[in-house]
């Protein structure tokens, strides 16, 4: 342990803390727009200025070690107008209009400049020029806004393994960027978002697709229906003041009738049948390793995350077949939405309007795949993320506090608490596991309140074995067999388990969530996404999971029905043509 | 003379040298693959092996020692020692540092844009100079200082411009 004395107070922390570290423990909060939790400490704002004793010059408290017996003042008229300064030279640079910026009111740049009482440009002059890169389906730069703090630089390259942007240039030419200043669309991007959901100020956001939306609600000739992801209902509450980890399921089911959609349905009843997919897609490939000895690609990789699949398409192609076939729920929504659901409802599929309410920037690239319109149009029109919904039911004037609950419509409304956890990393394949291993035995999945704990939580890899005994007779070939499952969130953890993969690790089945957390942690979720609210939303939708009555896929009786009416059984030749894909090396 | 004049056009010898130079790039980056920091010096090895940083090579470089091409492009992007067009025979530097900056520097520079009709950054025509400033070339007392190639010219004037390119093949 080590003591320093901060403003005179002495703190106890352990070797190797920084001074902000130090501050943080003794409850003192340091300005900073650079640094954040779960990255190395950059020293790029230098907002965090704080005074030593001793020391020649202020320092920058996120990269400067606490050492024993450091007399550190963090609060004093110095210190204030250092950082003062320090954020009217970033604002002096900075091109950016406020009150005509989509982070108005929800950026780090306008509200620390707030707090210190900054009340003019103490340095009128030269300012970034603005640089609009809209290249790509999901994510739209502006470099004239950014701050250079590298936050999006480090999430993408040493969180995510991916690389895209990087510092280009120097001094007052140099951007935070693909390579050479060019569009996004010229170089490797998932599109996964974690760099808008980082971003301290609006250099990098969501394309937004909300007019579109509008447009559609408001013609009369389009019938529109809305799915929602199980993430949503977890995060959206914090747009509204609520606490991280309430639940507003339905508030949000309201909040979207009043909105005008035609029809409320959920994104968990494709999760539902994903499952079903999926998980009998994962029984086949075993049974043909087992039983007809046949070469096949195992372990099979989920497939419901789409930042994951183009990741998988760029650095580990030859592991494509290995994906799960099976579309993401998404996808699978905007199919039977215009094919089953169209017939149903004696609407014509060219009139149907399908948007989503994602958690995930992806989700937006992932609807515009060309493959992605095996209805005869294109499966999902429009992507919105919850940030996107919390600013439209804003606009339309609805007081979401004040709404009542509703219910989902029916028939592809309803799902179990096996989709709802999908949000979660490990989820997909808890859910799974309640499927198959009831398929197998006839019996509920063996593990107390239907939770495979080793792969809940946020540790980056994480593991499960699960010994399958007490086969029905036909599935005997399993009988006695170890299933070995794997669980990776991050992209970055995604290289690990491929890695000890191919190192001769077995697995059977492999969860990959190409965001931390999984789902509740989407490039589109609210902000700011710490560890802490992680936790809480992942508490949230396991509480939305155990508080249902519905908790396997298999159960679903609008899952059982679609499959009665319509689909026939889990990988039928119409299954394979609505609910499966393709993957495509992008080398 | 004329016959192998005559055996370099029908061999298309050009193409077939830059091929030869990829393929020994290949084997340098394959060489460096696995060397903490070999970014710098494979890009040095590559800028003497081209003249400079064609693109084709970047992305052979980005993909052989596995690092993103947005951060190689930030790499090259970042030391003005690299460049990514085509440079003439000769590189003439103009220091702009502080000395030779005050002992009139900018001038000899204007007279060298004006003698060569190239901008800073620029290539004659013929390919035969480059044009670029320089931070400081270390030789101060000799300011203004300009470097042509490898060789160092001390005190330059900007009548004396044309007499320096001059003495260059």
């Amino acid at each position: 342990m080590t003591t320093v004395y901060i403003n005179k107070q002495a703190v106890e922390i352990s070797e190797g803390s920084t001074i902000f570290d130090a501050a943080a423990k003794a409850g003192i909060r340091i300005p900073t727009l650079c640094h954040v939790e779960n990255q190395f400490p950059k020293g790029a704002c230098r907002v965090c200025m704080v005074d030593v004793e001793g020391a020649r010059n202020m320092v920058a408290s996120c990269t400067t070690p606490a050492l024993e017996g450091m007399k550190i003042t963090t609060n004093s008229k110095n210190v204030r107008e250092a950082r003062k300064f320090v954020v009217e030279l970033l604002i002096s640079e900075h091109c950016g209009e406020c009150k005509t910026c989509v982070r108005n009111e929800d950026c780090e740049l306008q509200q620390l400049a707030t707090e210190m009482g900054i009340m003019e440009i103490a340095f009128p002059g030269e300012t970034l020029k603005t640089f609009i890169d809209d290249s790509t389906p999901a994510l739209v730069r502006d470099s004239g806004k950014c701050i250079k703090c590298r936050r999006c630089m480090t999430v993408c390259n040493e969180i995510q393994g991916v690389g895209s942007l990087f510092a280009q240039g120097r001094g007052f030419e140099s951007k935070i960027g693909p390579a050479f200043d060019r569009h996004l669309d010229g170089v490797v991007c998932v599109q996964c978002g974690q760099c808008a959901a980082i971003c301290p100020v609006g250099a990098i956001t969501e394309k937004e697709h909300i007019d579109y939306v509008w447009e559609a609600i408001e013609d009369p000739t389009k019938f529109v229906v809305v799915q929602t992801a199980p993430a949503i209902r977890a995060a959206l509450g914090e747009c509204f003041g609520y606490e991280p980890g309430t639940r507003v399921t339905g508030k949000m089911v309201s909040a979207l009738r009043l909105l005008g959609f035609d029809r409320v349905f959920d994104t968990n009843f494709t999760a539902d049948l994903t499952i079903m997919e999926e998980g009998t897609e994962l029984l086949t490939r075993l049974k043909k390793a087992l039983v007809d000895k046949k070469q096949v690609a195992l372990p099979q990789f989920t497939s419901c995350s789409p930042g994951w699949i183009k990741y998988a398409e760029y650095f580990y192609p030859e592991i494509l077949d290995n994906i799960s076939s099976c579309k993401s729920p998404q996808q699978m929504f905007g199919a039977v939405a215009k094919t089953y659901y169209a017939k149903k409802a004696g609407v014509d599929p060219k009139d149907i309007i399908v948007v989503s309410v994602m958690p995930c920037t992806a989700k937006k690239f992932e609807c515009q795949r060309p493959e992605m319109n095996d209805s005869g149009f294109q499966d999902v029109d429009y992507v919105l993320t919850t940030r996107e919904l919390a600013r439209m039911i804003k606009q339309s004037g609805i007081e979401f506090r004040n709404l009542e609950d509703g219910v989902m419509d029916s028939p592809m409304g309803s799902g179990s608490g096996a989709a709802d956890i999908f949000a979660n990393t490990g989820g997909v394949m808890e859910a799974a596991l309640r499927t198959a291993y009831q398929i197998v035995t006839g019996r509920e999945l063996p593990v107390a309140n239907l939770h495979l704990q080793p792969v809940a939580g946020l540790e980056g890899v994480k593991k499960a074995s699960l010994k399958i005994e007490g086969c029905l007779p036909a599935w005997s070939f399993l009988e006695g067999v170890e299933l070995k499952v794997g669980v990776a969130h991050g992209l970055g953890n995604a290289k690990k388990i491929i890695e000890a993969m191919r190192a001769g690790e077995e697995f059977h089945f492999i969860e990959i969530m190409t965001c931390p957390g999984g789902c509740i942690g989407g490039g589109g979720q609210p902000r700011f996404t710490t560890n802490e609210i992680r936790n809480k939303r992942i508490g949230a939708i396991y509480a939305e999971d155990e508080g249902k009555q519905l908790r396997k896929s298999h159960e679903n009786p609008e899952v059982l029905q679609i499959y009665e009416e319509f689909l026939k059984q889990p990988l039928s030749h119409l299954s394979h043509e609505l609910l499966h894909t393709k993957y495509f090396d992008r080398n | 003379m004329t016959e192998l004049k005559t055996e370099m056009t029908s061999c298309n010898c050009g193409e077939i040298q830059e091929e030869e130079l990829y393929e020994r790039l290949k084997i340098i980056v394959k060489s460096q693959r696995t060397i903490p920091g070999a970014l710098i010096p494979v890009l040095q090895t590559t800028q003497n092996l081209f003249g400079y940083l064609p693109e084709k090579a970047l992305r052979i470089i980005s993909k052989e020692l596995k690092k993103p091409y947005s951060e190689v492009a930030g790499v090259v992007g970042f030391y003005s020692y690299f460049s990514t067009t085509p440079k003439g025979k000769y590189t003439v530097r103009v220091c702009l540092g502080t000395a030779c900056y005050v002992r009139g520097g900018q001038d000899v520079l204007k007279a060298l844009q004006k003698e060569l009709n190239i901008g800073i950054g620029g290539t004659t025509p013929d390919k035969k100079f480059s044009l670029e400033v320089g931070r400081c070339f270390g030789a101060c007392g000799l300011a203004p200082v300009v470097m042509v190639g490898d060789q160092t010219f001390q005190r330059v004037k900007p009548t004396g411009v044309g007499e320096i390119l001059n003495s260059f093949e």
